[in-house]
């Protein structure tokens, strides 16, 4: 919403500058976005009168002007061969920077003269490209006055930001009143009796509406004998001022009103309308030639006013070009009526027209004030065009929006957080429009107020706590600490929260950088990790590429290590902690951590051997994931019956009993190449939901640590097993050999080869074993070594390599 | 009897000519050993009268002493030789870089809500949660956004298919739905922080079609705009580490409060670059208000008794704030580059107690 500073003074009776007025209408809710002064650079410049003109004497171009400035005579050496004495022109002192051009201007000798300033053209004013003499302005122009005044650029243009529910601040006169309440002045009275009418208008007006509300209320009215031409200087600089362009007076008077009082209107030149008017909906497939040039095919709901022949205007939205005004109209038809804000707003949006009255309709048009616009219409056409104005013509009645309100004075303080005296609260709603029912006295009595026309938002008492606080000033509520529940801070975050950060923290230690990726990917993409339920799509995506919701983080991982890849980085590590998704009810949303690492896991290095990332680096982030969810990661059991996305032969699920917590491997070659990834990739997710949560302990306290005061023995056996084993089966059955005595089982060869028989391999461990109260003896070794081997061979149909 | 100054000297002579260990030890046999010369000097001890056996043998007992002496000094040098020449043949290039060894960064989103977190908690609130895909009474209807609201419509909202009976599937365009389904499950007093992603359907410059935003809740019987003023100042001067940070708080408009405002935070915008402090200027960074009744109502708790207020801000925004982040589009395009320049060590973890921000 934009307007100017003397177009807000003439509903505003005000000393303020300014700098207060912005002030008060951000404070206000008004927020300010911007304050464009051309005054201010333009400042510097003032008419001046060439007293004297002579002939340079040492340039026959050039002339020494005496020029009266308003507050003395100064020698100017001017070029123009318009100088001349006598000439009323506009005058830049030294030290002015010079819009046209940016140059400083400085006091100099011009070929031997002095000379203090400069007479403008133009085009050094920046006002257009004319440069062949300076400017004349008319004889009578007052000498020393600002040039801006004269050309009407000192009217400071102010934009607000209007939040949806100030409908009523769509208009100047609306924000001059809520400036007024503020103490910045007072609302200037509106004088204006009505026109009487001197004739019958003839043109008539039916609804034929299934819904009714689509327009309860139009009024119209005849104006005959009217003169269409351009509007007056005032009108064309202050539509100008605010980005508007003047066309011709019928219709600038329309503009002007929708932004002086928020009360769009329409002109219909009746020598062009067929008949009556008719109000009603859009039938499918009716088009209309809008005012803007632009032709609209409507639907069905869309509110129209036609007449016999056609459609003229699209309500609340746009007027039509058939019967709009021109220079050649003298007998029109104004139309004040009231549109439903929904039904504009829905027919805006559909045609993507944005009109400055469907800005006014969709947010509500005051329906207390139908006839005054009309009033105000004709007063204004009449008085710039001339004619005489006919009947109005009224179809419908306005809809009741009377309503009363109660406010407890104390409301303010209990929930604005501030004590307004009661007579203060009262002063704020009458000044705000709101009429006085009841003042109220005492602690329970309240203030009862009848709600203005113009106010469709005040709803209710929290709706006149606001309007009390807006007026006495957010910055007055003084600022309270909030209490603390409790003397200490209270954990925050849920055990499953804490651990998500905790994995989170965990994987980034690991060299694994943490990445935030789109919640949704391409359809055909996320075919590729697995089944998609259909319900998962969006049905108005904002690209292909980003129309569903992902099934697993993977894909969009994966996509990232490629574009790294793509800009040179092709080792890397990355994972992200964030929302998988099964279904689209609220528990079809799995938290997952999902990490991916491709290329060099060691690079080239002089003292270590580099080598390629492989499943391992992804089993042991996975693992470690896990554990930092506190999960059981020494009981996982790891089964080979990953996904799809994942390499079938070298890829492994993690579960827990029947609970699969997540998988881990390299990726799937034909995903990999899919999404163009060269070389090897390896990758995991873990479910974090499934990770079972770690049982309350009673206490803080750890278990008891018992150390035993004997030395632990290790011994090695080496097994020969069939290449199909699982090293983990083996590992299994040796540590279950005895649970008291073995520590610990570490496999550190596998070898195949000579040596080995074909389609066995050899596995090697070394057990070490824990005396808890004695000295191991050989025979005790003897002994536990031999059950070592028979639960490995049991277990794996092993034989023990010699 | 012959003086044993000669014979000193001589071996003296010897022990500092050794050049190793093994040249010392031979001299060391010859001198000291049982067929060494001085055991030979020794030997013939028995001859002498013992007046002169005496003397002799005190002057031998002396020689051989020093000799021995210096034979350790001697020892002890040849030692230190060698070791200092072993040291230096073990000389490396110390110059040499390390074996590689990487740390990974956490993203700012991750960091900024963990400071979020950390804050908030000391003022009571803790964290809760709710599923990205929502229903339209939980996103728009309980938030007082009726049916016909610009922002239910096709442009900015994501939808998804219906479901089987009828309910109409979005994305949530905010946190908001978060505070509906807290007030459903938890009876007054309620103060939550709600952090989450969020979507909306526009991409350009300033707009990404997911983003997270966080949301704050307090209900209670007391808390009125004071509190909620006291409250965000706090929190705007701890999080961005400004001990008098301006806050202004402006009358504005959202369906889901009454009163409403904006907060600014002070800031001098100076040749394209942003810093935040008293300086005159101001920057919009979040929207809240007092909860609407009717939001109130619609989740089950009594307007006339209970109240509080609510507010919700972008996490990337204040992030981008914060940490001189020019891009948000930058957030999730996990650009290597850009998540190791903008992101935080994993042992960065916030608290109040040792400092927000390191």
């Amino acid at each position: 919403m934009k307007f100017t500073l003397s177009w807000l003074k003439d509903h505003l009776e005000t000393a303020a500058d300014l700098d207060t007025m912005s002030r008060t209408l951000t404070a206000l809710g008004l927020e300010v976005d911007s304050i464009t002064d051309r005054g201010t650079a333009l400042a510097p410049f003032v008419v001046a009168r060439i007293v004297s003109a002579e002939k340079h004497p040492d340039a026959d171009r050039l002339q020494v002007c005496r020029v009266d400035t308003g507050s003395g005579i100064v020698q100017v050496v001017c070029g123009a061969p318009n100088a001349r004495a006598g000439l009323v022109g506009v005058f830049a002192p030294t030290g002015t920077v010079i819009p046209g051009t940016g140059d400083l201007l400085k006091a100099g000798v011009i070929r031997g003269v002095a000379s203090n300033g400069m007479l403008c053209s133009e085009r050094e004013m920046g006002l257009s490209d004319e440069h062949h003499g300076i400017i004349e302005l008319p004889e009578a122009t007052p000498i020393g006055v600002p040039f801006a005044s004269v050309v009407g650029a000192d009217d400071p243009v102010i934009e607000i930001g209007l939040t949806p529910d100030r409908a009523d601040c769509a208009g100047v006169r609306g924000i001059a009143r809520d400036l007024a309440a503020a103490g910045l002045g007072s609302l200037k009275p509106v004088a204006a009796p009505p026109v009487a009418a001197t004739f019958t208008s003839a043109t008539g007006v039916r609804f034929d509406l299934p819904d009714p509300a689509a327009c309860p209320l139009f009024l119209g009215r005849q104006i005959r004998g009217v003169t269409n031409g351009p509007s007056p200087r005032w009108l064309r600089d202050r539509l100008t001022a605010i980005g508007l362009r003047p066309i011709s007076a019928l219709v600038d008077i329309t503009n002007y009103l929708t932004f002086d009082q928020a009360r769009p209107l329409h002109v219909f030149d009746r020598a062009r309308l067929d008949g009556d008017l008719v109000v009603r909906f859009a039938r499918p497939g009716e088009t209309l030639k809008a005012l803007n040039g632009k032709e609209y095919r409507l639907d069905d709901g869309m509110t129209v006013i036609a007449d016999a022949t056609a459609i003229q205007s699209l309500g609340g939205v746009i007027g039509g070009e058939a019967s709009g005004c021109s220079e050649a109209t003298t007998d029109v038809f104004v139309e004040c009526a009231l549109f439903d804000p929904i039904r504009t707003a829905t027919t805006g949006r559909k045609l993507m027209v944005d009109s400055d009255a469907r800005y006014r309709f969709e947010r509500g048009v005051d329906p207390g004030a139908i006839g005054e616009g009309i009033e105000a219409a004709t007063r204004l056409i009449v008085a710039l065009c001339g004619g005489e104005a006919g009947s109005v013509v009224v179809t419908g009645a306005p809809p009741a929006w009377q309503r009363t309100l109660s406010l407890r004075p104390d409301r303010v303080l209990s929930l604005g957080g501030v004590d307004v005296a009661r007579a203060e609260q009262v002063r704020i709603l009458n000044a705000l429009g709101f009429t006085i029912i009841e003042e109220g006295s005492g602690p329970a009595g309240s203030i009862t107020v009848a709600v203005p026309s113009w106010r469709g938002d005040v709803q209710g008492e929290a709706d006149l706590v606001e309007e009390v606080l807006r007026v006495w000033g957010y910055d007055a509520i003084p600022s309270v600490p909030l209490t603390r529940p409790t003397a200490l801070t209270r954990p925050a975050v849920t055990p499953s929260q804490r651990r998500a950060d905790f994995v989170r923290r965990t994987l980034a230690a690991r060299g694994l950088d943490e990445a935030v990726t789109w919640s949704f990917m391409a359809a055909e993409r996320a075919a590729l990790l697995g089944p998609v339920d259909p319900e998962l799509r969006l049905v108005n995506p904002i690209s292909a590429d980003l129309d569903v919701m992902r099934p697993s983080i993977l894909g969009n991982l994966l996509a990232a290590a490629g574009r790294n890849a793509d800009r040179g980085i092709p080792d890397l590590g990355l994972f992200e902690i964030g929302p998988a998704y099964r279904n689209a009810t609220p528990t079809g949303q799995d938290l997952v951590a999902c990490g991916v690492r491709t290329g060099a896991a060691i690079p080239r290095h002089w003292a270590v051997a580099n080598r390629v990332v492989d499943t391992f680096d992804a089993k042991a982030d996975a693992l470690a994931a896990l554990e930092a969810a506190g999960g059981p990661s020494a009981n996982v059991q790891i089964s080979a019956d990953a996904p799809d996305r994942y390499h079938p032969g070298r890829s492994g699920s993690l579960r827990l009993g029947a609970t699969v917590l997540g998988w881990f491997g390299e990726i799937h070659p034909s995903l990999r190449l899919a999404l163009g990834l060269k070389g090897v990739v390896v990758g995991f997710e873990i479910l974090l939901n499934a990770v079972p949560q770690p049982r309350k302990k009673p206490g803080t306290a750890k278990p008891a640590l018992t150390l035993s005061a004997f030395q632990p023995v290790s011994r090695d056996f080496a097994f020969v097993v069939d290449r199909g084993v699982d090293a983990d089966r083996l590992i299994r059955a040796a540590r279950g050999a005895d649970k008291s005595l073995i520590r610990d089982v570490a496999l550190f060869d596998v070898y195949q080869g000579p040596g080995v028989a074909e389609g066995r391999k050899s596995l090697a461990i070394a057990v070490t074993l824990q005396p808890a109260d004695k000295v191991l003896t050989d025979a005790d070794l003897e002994a536990v070594s031999g059950r070592i081997v028979a639960a490995v061979i049991k277990a794996t149909g092993a034989t023990l390599r010699t | 009897m012959d003086s044993l100054d000669g014979l000193k000297a001589e071996l003296l002579a010897a022990v500092t000519a050794a050049a190793d260990g093994a040249a010392l030890e031979e001299f060391r046999v010859a001198a000291l050993g049982k067929k060494g010369r001085i055991t030979g000097l020794m030997k013939q001890l028995g001859s002498l009268d013992p007046e002169a056996r005496k003397e002799r043998g005190a002057a031998l007992n002396q020689l051989k002493d020093d000799i021995a002496a210096a034979l350790d000094a001697r020892q002890t040098a040849l030692r230190a030789a060698a070791l200092a020449a072993r040291l230096e043949a073990e000389r490396i290039d110390v110059s040499l870089p390390i074996r590689p060894e990487v740390t990974g960064r956490i993203h700012p989103i991750s960091q900024t809500i963990d400071e979020l977190t950390a804050i908030f908690a000391d003022m009571g609130f803790s964290v809760a949660q709710g599923p990205d895909i929502e229903d339209d009474f939980n996103n728009f209807t309980a938030l007082n956004i009726p049916p016909e609201h610009p922002a239910r419509q096709m442009h900015d909202t994501f939808y998804l298919p219906d479901a089987a009976d009828g309910t109409k599937r979005v994305l949530r365009t905010h946190t908001s739905p978060v505070q509906v389904r807290t007030m459903r499950s938890v009876k007054p007093p309620i103060r939550i922080i709600a952090p989450g992603r969020t979507f909306r359907s526009d991409y350009d410059m300033t707009h990404t079609p997911m983003f997270h935003q966080v949301e704050g809740l307090v209900i209670d019987e007391a808390t009125h705009m004071g509190h909620l003023k006291g409250c965000l100042i706090e929190f705007c001067r701890a999080f961005f580490d400004v001990d008098d940070l301006p806050v202004r708080f402006r009358p504005s408009f959202f369906p889901f409060t009454e009163p409403s405002a904006e907060v600014d935070i002070g800031c001098a915008r100076e040749r394209g670059t942003l810093k935040l402090g008293n300086y005159g200027d101001w920057l919009e960074i979040l929207g809240c208000g007092m909860v609407h009744p009717k939001v109130l109502e619609m989740s089950g708790i009594d307007s006339t008794r209970y109240q509080g207020f609510a507010f919700g801000m972008g996490i990337e925004r204040i992030a981008m704030l914060k940490y001189g982040i020019p891009d948000l589009r930058t957030f999730f395009e996990a650009d290597l580059r850009w998540l190791k320049h903008y992101g935080f060590v994993p042992l960065d973890v916030p608290n109040l107690a040792q400092g927000l921000t390191r």
